[in-house]
């Protein structure tokens, strides 16, 4: 069975903030829950499907489901896989509703971690942590492990690694929202401090409190509301190991993730007018474009050099919004804002400047875990609602 | 820059047991599945090639190359103020790329597919990290 047309995306919404210190977790899942379904044309009330991840306070779904008074769930999912869990939970929703398990799923991400910043580590730890966390990784220096690599195996360079903020920058300018709104010289990223070598602060994805959410819909449900709609084409997804030993740092699960997609939309590379692809390093979407197969493995770096990424003319438009990098990386965890940026293309309405002329078929990726251990990756393909 | 490296300790369980009691006394174990033959890393009691349990330990030669390596600037719990340090995978003789540091030399000396050969860091708790040094020229 295939997902392909059987769902429709009806509301999305990311919270307009930055930086929250005056509300809780909880709170801020609320106010993203009813902006996606006042961008439907919903209600709470309507509401029989409700997906979550970590990032949810209390016990998997059930804590946040109580809060909001989702009294007539049919179906919940509480999938975790980083920042990849919201595209991938939006594939979950497309194969509930085509299967009939639910009519709306509503999809909530929100935290806090710029003005609450959370406990070290409140997650139990798993059995490779005592093989891994006492040498001391962090998060930039998996990815820079991830980046050597990569530089060693296809002569990568940090200036090709910081066209990618360079062009998220283009982009973040338009964006009254965005954090980080001035645009930067791949100079300024290379002179930027740097974190993990080879990686610099401007290679690095903000830390934001915020969120959003998403609102799934069967086709008769979307079918009456008046605000359009995005066709749910296909998804994939594809945890990809540390493998027994074996780990390669030089590719992410889109070698997995994206064909399945793309078979399952009957689309290729080359028909996708848009693109938001996970951001939390800029080494992340390089090697990301590679996978989905938007240029040859190992040829990323001369891709996003030559300005394939800069909306809205560019071979490859991505992030309109500025994306991890620039706009908003809210908890943590990028895979909602990736979904929103694409619904607003394919609707048009992204940022006047930024919007892709024409705009029908558009891919959202997801990457979650660590590119230095173990990953999800989960992509999506979406289209305009006549697509 | 490695001088003091903090070193701190791993939470042991009886599955692992046995490999941290072994890096204590200076040595680096691996785990070879009695049924595919395959080597195991991280150690575990199944054989994620073949999903056989029979498992057995063996002694590694305590040598490999560097895979990827990255100094790090900004250390977070114990390695807060340790900085900078080199976080890495090596590639050991019999197969597996592991996480690790690398001690023993400066950033000039650090590169992909540098010999390196396994050091241990007491921590204190009944265990010791396996780290990297260049490799002693043969």
């Amino acid at each position: 069975m295939s997902i392909r047309g059987k769902a429709f995306i009806a509301g999305a919404y990311e919270h307009p903030d930055r930086k929250i210190p005056d509300k809780s977790v909880a709170q801020v899942h609320a106010e993203v829950a009813v902006g996606a379904l006042a961008d439907a044309g919903l209600s709470l009330a309507d509401v029989d499907g409700f997906f979550c991840s970590g990032d949810a306070p209390g016990f998997g779904p059930l804590s946040m489901a109580d809060y909001l008074g989702l009294t007539r769930l049919r179906y919940v999912d509480s999938t975790e896989t980083g920042g990849s869990s919201y595209v991938g939970h939006v594939g979950h929703a497309a194969a509930a509703i085509a299967a009939g398990k639910c009519r709306v799923a509503l999809i909530t991400l929100a935290g806090l971690p710029r003005s609450q910043p959370p406990a070290r580590s409140g997650r139990p730890s798993g059995p490779e942590s005592a093989f891994e966390s006492p040498f001391g990784p962090t998060t930039p220096s998996m990815y820079a492990l991830a980046a050597r690599r990569h530089m060693h195996e296809y002569g990568t360079t940090s200036a090709q690694l910081a066209a990618v903020k360079v062009a998220a920058s283009q982009h973040a300018q338009h964006n009254p929202n965005a954090m980080l709104r001035n645009p930067v010289t791949a100079e300024e990223v290379l002179d930027s401090p740097v974190i993990s070598d080879p990686l610099h602060r401007l290679d690095c994805c903000v830390i934001s409190d915020g969120g959003g959410a998403l609102v799934v819909v069967a086709p008769e449900v979307a079918a009456g509301l008046s605000r359009p709609t995005v066709s749910v084409l296909g998804h994939g997804e594809a945890p990809k190991l540390a493998d027994n030993g074996r780990i390669d740092l030089t590719y992410t699960g889109a070698v997995w993730s994206g064909p399945r997609a793309f078979a399952e939309a009957g689309v290729t590379p080359a028909d996708v007018d848009y693109a938001s692809i996970y951001d939390s390093f800029t080494i992340t979407v390089l090697q990301t474009v590679e996978d989905l197969g938007f240029c040859e493995k190992g040829k990323g770096g001369a891709f996003v050099a030559d300005g394939a990424l800069l909306a809205p003319h560019g071979a490859l438009p991505f992030n309109t919004d500025g994306g991890g990098l620039c706009n908003n990386h809210p908890t943590n965890r990028g895979g909602m804002t990736k979904v929103i940026e694409a619904v607003r293309q394919l609707r048009g309405e992204a940022n006047a400047p930024v919007q892709v002329p024409d705009c029908e078929i558009a891919l959202a990726h997801g990457n979650g875990g660590s590119l230095g251990t173990r990953s999800g990756a989960a992509t999506l393909i979406l289209g305009r609602e006549d697509s | 820059m490695t001088a003091e490296l903090p070193a701190p300790a791993p939470a042991v369980n009886p599955e692992t047991q046995e490999f941290w009691a072994a890096t204590a006394q200076g040595r680096l174990l691996l785990k070879r599945c009695l049924d595919c033959g395959s080597v195991i890393w991280y150690p575990r009691a199944l054989c994620p090639d073949c999903a056989s349990m029979r498992t057995e330990w063996f002694a590694s030669a305590g040598r490999g190359r560097v895979y990827s390596y990255t100094l790090n600037h900004r250390g977070q719990g114990a390695y807060q103020g340790a900085e900078p340090y080199v976080l890495a995978y090596v590639e050991l003789d019999e197969g597996p790329r592991m996480m690790t540091n690398i001690v023993g030399t400066d950033a000039d000396g650090l590169a992909v597919g540098l010999p390196v050969e396994v050091v241990f860091h007491d921590t204190g708790e009944g265990s010791a990290l396996p780290r990297f040094r260049p490799a002693a020229a043969n």
